[in-house]
């Protein structure tokens, strides 16, 4: 395997009463995209939060870019690991003050060129940009939010079950714009998804998190013979 | 009023007990309680007033406050259990808001110095700044919980808390003080504030009275402008901790 993005070593984490990870180990490689899958209540969401220090462990230690999570300044890791939400958030207002919403936050002048680029590379016309953000499809919200994350041009994108809400004419091009970045950009991306077959189509790499658990981990070709009993029952549960 | 006229004023707690009783509407038990609560609460005040106003000792008028922002703290307290510290943050504002209001009538002259007038205006003072501290916590902690996802967003794109939070509080300051503005619009023409109104029935000149409530209606619209805002920005920053994370209640310390 590659050198590591973000690497976690005996990572475990409550909240409320529940054990939600529990000594999590392993790595996320730099430049490729690593899919994260499991039922729900598995703590994905958890973990990718623990990624760009929303959340900070209850024990262990992760390691982003090199530098221990602790170490980080808050704004500047969050800036160089970005992230897509499910829900595609977004604040109340046109296209163009949700995508410069991140020079707004650092008190930073729009790059106007950039921002027109971006959201021509995510498939949006710039019309769009002066269109309210409440007229929007669940597929352009996504590709909005992601091209929102685009502009900070992040180290590693976060997507968090990003398609999990959409059609199949939208999943397969926010799938398609998720390629393209990772081409052009080069950019590490670790992704959410309920959906095996796309974990298995767009991965290099896939972690299989079961009950907190990390089960499985390595080359996404794992989805179609895995070796661990859990996560092949899994496998054939949502095959069926 | 004598003792005799006060009785037959208990017609009416029996009409709503008959109600009750006729339509089945089981609030009897509550409406029996809530009376005798309301004579003995009342009557013990107004025997404590009667002693206060007669020592007119500094120490008694304090006493007093003291009693009512303590009260009103522990009422207030219960809205906000999801915010850490909230009770020293609603004690801090109900006596900011106390010094703030009493510093301005006694140092400007407007009222004297005296319990007759330091007790009830305190009352008005610290109870109106009660209900709009619940009013503010109630809208921020369900701004909070139902916007959550904006929250993160911001914080996910490095923006402070501060940041973050911004819309959510400014939206429940806002929220919480339209009841008092709004009320005041209509206020005279569609009622006649208790003040005033208890003030004409014993015979006080009605211009007089309008004097007082509109003093108390200028009193109160600083109260909620001041009790909304200090307490939430009183407030907002131990929702996060130093790493700029929003803390969850049960979960983060």
């Amino acid at each position: 395997m590659q050198e590591a993005a973000i690497s976690f070593q005996d990572v475990s984490m409550k909240r409320g009463e529940q054990q939600v990870l529990k000594q999590i180990s392993g790595q996320f490689p730099q430049g490729k995209i690593t899919t994260l899958v499991g039922p729900s209540g598995a703590g994905k969401s958890t973990l990718l939060k623990l990624c760009n220090g929303l959340l900070s462990p209850d024990e262990g230690s992760i390691t982003i870019l090199g530098n221990p999570l602790e170490n980080w300044e808050p704004v500047e890791l969050r800036t160089r690991v970005s992230m897509a939400l499910q829900s595609a958030p977004m604040i109340s207002g046109t296209v163009e003050e949700n995508l410069t919403l991140p020079y707004a936050l650092q008190g930073a002048e729009v790059d106007v060129d950039k921002m027109r680029r971006i959201i021509k590379e995510v498939g949006l016309d710039v019309d769009y940009l002066q269109r309210d953000s409440k007229d929007l499809s669940g597929g352009q919200r996504q590709k909005v939010s992601i091209a929102r994350t685009l502009l900070m041009e992040p180290d590693i994108l976060l997507l968090d079950e990003i398609t999990s809400a959409l059609d199949r004419a939208s999943r397969q091009e926010v799938e398609e714009l998720i390629q393209h970045i990772h081409k052009t950009f080069g950019t590490t991306i670790i992704w959410i998804t309920h959906n095996l077959e796309q974990a298995g189509r767009i991965g290099h790499y896939t972690w299989v998190l079961m009950d907190g658990e990390l089960v499985e981990q390595g080359e996404s070709s794992l989805l179609e013979d895995p070796q661990n009993d859990r996560v092949r029952q899994f496998v054939r549960g949502d095959e069926a | 009023m004598t003792y005799g006229t006060l009785a037959l004023t208990l017609i009416f707690v029996l009409i709503p007990l008959i109600l009750s009783k006729t339509l089945r509407l089981d609030l009897e038990k509550d409406t029996v309680i809530a009376t005798v609560r309301s004579i003995v609460q009342l009557i013990a005040v107004g025997y404590i007033l009667k002693f206060v106003f007669d020592s007119d000792s500094y120490l008694y008028i304090f006493l007093m406050v003291l009693l009512m922002i303590t009260a009103a703290t522990l009422n207030v307290r219960k809205k906000g259990k999801t915010i850490p510290g909230i009770t020293w943050k609603v004690a801090a504002t109900l006596i900011f808001v106390e010094v703030l209001t009493q510093g301005i009538l006694i140092g400007f002259q407007i009222t004297p110095p005296t319990a007759q007038y330091v007790i009830p205006i305190s009352g008005m003072v610290i109870g109106n700044s009660m209900v709009l501290a619940i009013l503010f916590l109630n809208r921020f902690t369900s701004e909070i919980e139902s916007h959550e996802d904006q929250i993160e967003l911001i914080l996910s794109l490095g923006g402070t808390p501060k940041q973050a939070i911004h819309t959510r509080l400014i939206q429940a300051i806002k929220t919480s003080m339209i009841p008092t503005i709004e009320s005041q619009k209509t206020m005279g023409l569609v009622q006649l504030p208790g003040m005033m109104s208890g003030q004409i029935i014993a015979g006080a000149d009605p211009i007089q009275a309008v004097q007082f409530q509109l003093l108390i209606v200028f009193l109160i619209l600083t109260t909620a402008a001041v009790t909304s805002i200090a307490l939430g920005f009183l407030s907002y920053p131990t929702l996060f901790n130093k790493q700029y994370q929003l803390l969850q209640e049960g979960r983060d310390k």
